[in-house]
This record gives C-alpha cells, structure tokens and sequence, in this order.
C-alpha cells in the first residue's frame, strides 16, 4: 500500500488564509485533525478528494507515493470517503449500494461472491437485499464502511465519520472502523471535533487553529 | 476521461438549448410580425415599407373598445386574483386551512383554461346549471332569463374566468416564495409582538414576498390582457378583446388582412407592455404609500372583515371551478333536459358512443405533441440544472427573466410573427412546429416545477457516488435521476397538463393541420352543441388528470420496497 502525502498543502478564501498542512500519512496509520468547527476541516477533506468548492483557492500537492492526485478528477484518486451520515442510496439495495463502487473486473458471480463474504464478515448476510432505510444506524454505518473498503481505495478519509450515532454504538463502530482501515493497511485521515476519536484512534494528531 | 469529456460537453450546451428555445421564436416571432405591420411581406406581394398597415387598423372598428377589453379585462383580473391570494394567505398562513388548501393546487392549475372556461360558461349562463337549480322555487321562471353569459359587453364574465384560473397558479407560485421569505418566522416575530395575522402578514411579509412574486403576477398581466381562447369562450363578441381579432383577422380569406393583422399583434404587445408598465407604476406608488404605514405600530387594519372576505372569495372561486367541471360531466351524459330541472335524467352515455370515432384522432395527436413537447423539455431542464450544480450555482437573474420570457411576451403576437416567417420561408406547418411551440411554453413550468428538489439534493450523494469511482455520467444516470424520480415525474406531468392545455400554438403553428382535443373544444365552445363540447373538455381534464395518475403510481410501483426514497418527497 502507498503512503498519502499532503505537502504545503494551502487554501485560501479570496486573500484570507484558512489552512496549512504538511504531513504523510503510512500505510495503515491513522491521523486525526481537530479543530473547532468553522475552521475548515471539511474544506481540508473536500479538497483532498476533489470537491473543493470554487470558493476556495488551494495550492501545493496531494501524493499517492508518486502519483500526484489533486490534478486528478474525484472519480479517479481512489480515496474513499466516509461522511456522518452512512449515505446509502435510498433506490438501491444493500447488495447493489456494496455493487456501485466496486470495479468492474471479474465476472458478476465473482463480485457476487465478493459481496456476500463481506457481508458475512460483519454478521449481515442475510440483508443484501435490503432496503437500506429499513437498517439499524449500527448496519448503516458498517454497511456503508464496507462499501467504501470494496471499492479499493488507496487511502480512507474520514469526516466526523461518528457523530451522528448513539453514545453506545459509537465506541463499538469507532474500534471496528479503525481496525478495518489498519488490517488493508490504508493511510487513513480522520477530521472530528470529538476529542474521544482521536484518542481512540491512537496516531498522530494534528490541531488547526483559526487562522 | 473521454467519458468526463462528453459529459461537459453535453450539460454545457443544453442550458444554450435552453435559452435559445426560449428566446428565439419569442425574438424572431416578434420580428416576423414587425416587418409585415410595416408593409413587408414579399410573399404575400408587399415589397415596400410603408404605414398603411397601421392606418387600416386604425380605422377597424371598435379598436378603441377592443383595447380597453383587453386592458381592463387582463389588468383587472390580475388585480382581483392578487388581492384574493393576497387576503387568503394573509388571513390564513398560519391556519390549518391553508395546509387543507395545499393539495388542491397543482390539480386546480392543470386545468386547462378552455375547459375552465368552458365549464363557466355551461355553469353560469341563462340556461346553465346554477340557473336550473335556483328555478322555478326562488326565480319564479320557466323559461331562461334573458342576461348576457358569457359575452357580456363589460367582459365580466371574461374576468371572473381568468380569475378562477389565476387564483391557484398564483397561490402555488407563491407557496415556494413563501418558504423562500422565511413567511413563518416574520409571521411569528410580528405576531409575537401583538399584530393579528392579517396586519402582520401586509406589513412584515409581504415586503419580501412581492419581489418574489413579481415575475408570476407579470406573467399572470401578460396572459390575461392577451389570451386568446378564454376570451373567445367567455368575452364579448363585438367587439372582441384585440387578441381574438387580431386571431380572426390572420383568418380572414382576404390574405392583404395580414398587413393589418400584423400591426394589431404588436399593438397587442404595446398594450400588454403598457398594462405592464401602469402596474409596475402602481407598485412604486404603493410601496411609496406603505412605507409608513409599515412602521406605525398600528396593530389592526379590519382584519375581520377582510379575513371574511379572502375566506368567501376563495370559496367562491374554488366552488365556481369545481362547479363547473362537475356541469361538464353532466352536459357529458345528458340526453334530453329541458329548462328548469336540476338533473339531466335518465343520464345516458349516447352522447360518448356517437363521439368515440371523433375522438380518435385528437387525442392520438394532443399526446403526440404533448409527449414530444415534455420529453424535449424534460432533457432541456434536467441538462440546464444539471450544468448548474457543474458550476456550482444556481441562475442568474438575467437567466430567470428568459425563463418567463414566452409568458410575458403576449402569445399572440409572437406566435403570430412565426406564421408569418413560415409564409415566407415556405415552411410547412405541421407536427413538428407545433410540438416546437408547445415546448416553449412546457419549458418554463417544467422548469419552475423541477428547481427546487433538484437543487435541494444533498450534493454529499454525488460526491460519495464520485469518491467510489463513478464518472459524472454514472452519478447523473445512477444516483441522481432514480432518486429525483418522483419530483422529475411530476414536474413532466405538469409540462404534460401545460401541453394539453395549449390552444394558440397549436392552431397558428398547426395551420389546421393538427387537431387536439383542445382546439376541437374552444372551436366546439361557439356552435351550440354543449353536449359534444362538454366531453372535448372533459378529455381535456382526463389527460392530465392520467399524467399525475402516472406520476404519482410510477414511483410508488418502481421504490415499493425503497423506503427511503418515497418518505424525503
């Protein structure tokens, strides 16, 4: 696996600084960014996966090893974003959420196959044919997690991923997540203003600061 | 990255579809009637510019009364209409009738207006229904009475059809506005601070209302100060208002009419900018007054009384609709029904079985056009809205006035000017100019229905549905058409009522040579046989009635499982 690089990274709004970072990121480490909201976490993640609003001016370079990614259209840089709602397609089912990103190789009885063993590793594989809004917030979220991991991505970036479940889930998912991203070996970013995730997280942690 | 290509080269030029369908048959329409009103038309034989096309509609006679129909009709009217939404809304936003009201809105505005129309007139002339029923124990007769209706020389008739109509399109168009203003936290705020609703409504929602009302009520002047077949149903005859003569001069045998007829499209276009223009007028002059009047602390401006008003007027309207489409059905089964009964009894269904054959073919040909004229609108729209969430905002102002530009250019004129460059260039009229017509008219309403859920779309789908590898085309195929399904299939079911609904277009730019269910009726409407013409009016209302149907079931049958989907619409 890669190692995600973020050097000089800078954006602006009109002459306004807004954020700096320098860092790389190892196959399999997970570093958390905090900060108070308004400071332009989910503007650092939308940048990095390619959704930077035209609002905002960013400079310096995200890296995949050698691979520079923010030339890259989003569909192409291979980094899978996990939100604070699961965002699960409503007209589709479990089985065709899990199907949508995965790549198109292999015959469809082998992506099946695929399918259903991943189901079966977190105990959902009677629900591929599902309709997701009849899901526990636990299965969304596990469902959406294993979404993201079988469409290969080559790092994992991670907004709030865990604010919007209860106090109860929260620290099962958190664990689960976390050991998902480091048995593939995934560089992960995690941005959270919930200091209780980055503990849990255990890497590096980055604070930004108004700037 | 040859897909990604397509894909901007696609949505960027549909908006440029968009506008050009929009803009220019209303321009060149406009043009195409400028040049023959100057004498110009080499085929019809005038080659030299010259003014005798205006003398000879100076001396038509009746001009000026014609001119005043068509001013006081539309602009009266379109003041009634504002004023009843206005009061009602005012009385009743934050009441329990204004959420029952809600859901008889897009129903009571697809309507078409000739069957509206047409159903008024059944309803409320001497012989009509409400006649029947208050005779012979109230009225004492036997006989029909001898009044004038439809086609009084005051128009009055005219008037209250157009404004039976433009209560529910002007109320829908507001329901957005509404939200748009933040209606229910001014409203809160002010009543909190001791204005009953009606006061606080004029004085604190109303500033941010009307600018966004503006463009509808504009569109609502324009209409009513030019259409043509509400007018020919239920309007004067001698004279007509100018629209419908302007109608009957392009028909006259006499093809050097056309110079005249010419001249009187745009004479219609500078009354209805002049209607325009004395309303934008009053606006000034009110705002002028109010302002005041909006910060006097004064708690009360009879808001019982008015709140009485706005309740039995809308009633009034509602009633009077309903009504009249309820006549229609029964004109539809009626055999023999001589003057004061009630009912038409024994009902029988002769009158549809000896229709059927006639039926075939208008109704084959009003789905043709209405078909061809929403799915042509329906890609136009869904490319335009889609090219803005590629641009990452929402319309210019400028964009917007296009939008409303077919509705606030009088038809008739524009419409008019396109008959004649099709004389000129040997264009054939047929199926296809009418469904192009049709469709500049679909457009905006597929549009204004459309933009809102479209917008709203949380933009974090598309950018999950991209993060896992999907290609613009695949995030607007697979992710955000099935999940606007049902707000797409509305809003084509709205463009599909508008189509029907269309008569001018389909008669100017038809040449006779398409025929819906719609022209059928409005020329049905002036012979005598009401019963024939009550069942073209019902198709009228049964074909968009069967698109909502569609809307509404498809859906539904598509996301039965899908729980998600059916609850965020």
């Amino acid at each position: 696996m890669a190692t995600l690089h973020l050097d000089n990274v800078q954006i602006h709004q009109g002459q306004q600084s807004l954020l700096s970072l320098d860092t790389t990121i190892a196959p399999g480490e997970i570093v958390t960014v905090m900060g108070p909201s308004g400071v332009g976490k989910s503007t650092l993640l939308a940048y990095i996966a390619g959704f930077l609003s035209p609002a905002f001016q960013a400079s310096g370079q995200v890296r995949l090893d050698d691979t520079r990614l923010d030339t890259l259209p989003a569909e192409q840089r291979h980094l899978g974003l996990l939100f604070q709602d699961p965002l699960l397609f409503p007209h589709l089912d479990v089985e065709g959420n899990l199907a949508f990103g995965m790549r198109r190789d292999g015959s469809r009885a082998e992506r099946r196959e695929r399918i259903r063993t991943a189901l079966a590793s977190v105990g959902l594989e009677a629900f591929a044919r599902r309709d997701p809004d009849t899901l526990s917030g636990g299965q969304k979220a596990r469902v959406a997690l294993l979404r993201v991991l079988l469409s290969a991505p080559q790092a994992i970036l991670l907004d709030e991923p865990f604010s919007r479940l209860d106090a109860t889930l929260r620290d099962e998912i958190r664990q689960w997540v976390f050991e998902r991203v480091r048995d593939h070996h995934l560089p992960t970013l995690m941005v959270t203003h919930d200091e209780a995730d980055a503990r849990a997280a255990g890497g590096r942690i980055l604070t930004l600061s108004a700037a | 990255m040859k897909a990604a290509l397509s894909y901007r080269l696609v949505i960027r030029a549909l908006p440029w579809l968009t506008i050009g369908l929009l803009s220019l048959p209303v321009l060149s329409g406009l043009a195409g009637a400028l040049a023959p009103a100057f004498g110009w038309l080499p085929a019809l034989g005038g080659e030299q510019l010259s003014l005798a096309p205006w003398r000879e509609l100076a001396r038509a006679p009746g001009l000026g009364e014609m001119l005043r129909l068509s001013l006081v009709s539309g602009l009266g009217s379109a003041a009634i209409s504002l004023a009843v939404v206005l009061l009602f809304l005012g009385s009743f936003l934050q009441s329990p009738v204004y959420r029952r009201l809600q859901g008889w809105l897009a129903p009571l505005l697809a309507v078409p207006h000739a069957a509206a129309a047409i159903g008024l007139a059944f309803l409320l002339a001497p012989s009509g229904w409400v006649m029947r029923i208050l005779s012979p124990w109230l009225t004492s007769l036997d006989y029909p009475p001898d009044f004038a209706f439809p086609g009084d020389s005051r128009g009055l008739a005219l008037i209250l059809g157009l404004v039976i109509k433009e209560v529910p399109f002007l109320l829908l168009m507001s329901l957005a506005a509404l939200v748009q203003c933040r209606a229910d936290a001014r409203m809160t705020v002010a009543r909190s601070l001791g204005y009953p609703p009606l006061t606080a409504f004029l004085k604190t929602v109303m500033p941010g209302l009307y600018p966004l009302l503006r463009l509808p009520v504009y569109a609502v002047i324009a209409f009513a100060t030019s259409n043509v077949e509400v007018a020919m149903i239920l309007g004067p005859t001698t004279p007509s208002t100018l629209a419908v003569a302007v109608v009957g001069w392009l028909h006259d045998p006499d093809l050097t009419t056309r110079f005249m007829a010419s001249a009187g499209a745009l004479l219609q276009l500078l009354a209805t900018l002049a209607a325009l223009l004395g309303w934008w007028l009053m606006e000034r002059l009110v705002v002028r007054l109010s302002r005041g009047w909006w910060q006097d602390g004064r708690r009360h401006c009879g808001e019982r009384g008015w709140a009485l008003v706005a309740r039995w007027a809308m009633r009034l309207v509602l009633g009077l609709m309903l009504l009249a489409l309820a006549g229609l059905a029964l004109w539809s089964v009626a055999g023999y029904w001589p003057f004061p009964q009630s009912l038409p009894w024994p009902p029988t269904l002769a009158n549809w079985q000896d229709a059927a054959d006639g039926l075939l073919s208008p109704v084959a040909q009003s789905l043709a056009v209405a078909l061809g004229a929403t799915l042509l609108s329906l890609v136009l729209v869904l490319g335009s809205l889609e090219a803005e969430t590629l641009r990452r905002r929402p319309l210019r102002p400028g964009a917007q006035l296009i939008l409303y530009l077919p509705l606030l250019v009088p038809s008739v004129a524009f419409l008019f000017g396109l008959v004649m460059l099709q004389a000129q260039l040997g264009q054939q009229p047929g199926l296809l100019a009418v469904i192009l017509g049709h469709a500049v008219f679909v457009l905006p309403y597929l549009f204004l229905s459309l933009a809102e859920s479209y917008r709203r779309l949380d933009p974090r789908w598309a950018q999950q549905a991209r993060s896992l590898g999907a290609g613009p085309w695949r995030v607007f195929m697979g992710v955000r058409l099935p999940m606007l399904l049902a707000p797409i299939l509305t809003a084509a079911a709205v463009g599909f009522a508008v189509s029907i609904g269309q008569y001018l277009p389909t008669l100017l730019l038809g040449a006779g040579r398409v025929e819906t269910v719609t022209t059928e009726a409005v020329s049905l409407a002036s012979g005598g046989d009401r019963r024939l013409t009550a069942i073209h009016a019902l198709l009228q209302l049964a074909l968009p009635a069967l698109g909502f149907v569609v809307a509404l079931l498809l859906p539904r049958l598509l996301f039965r499982r899908r729980r998600g989907l059916l609850l965020s619409h």
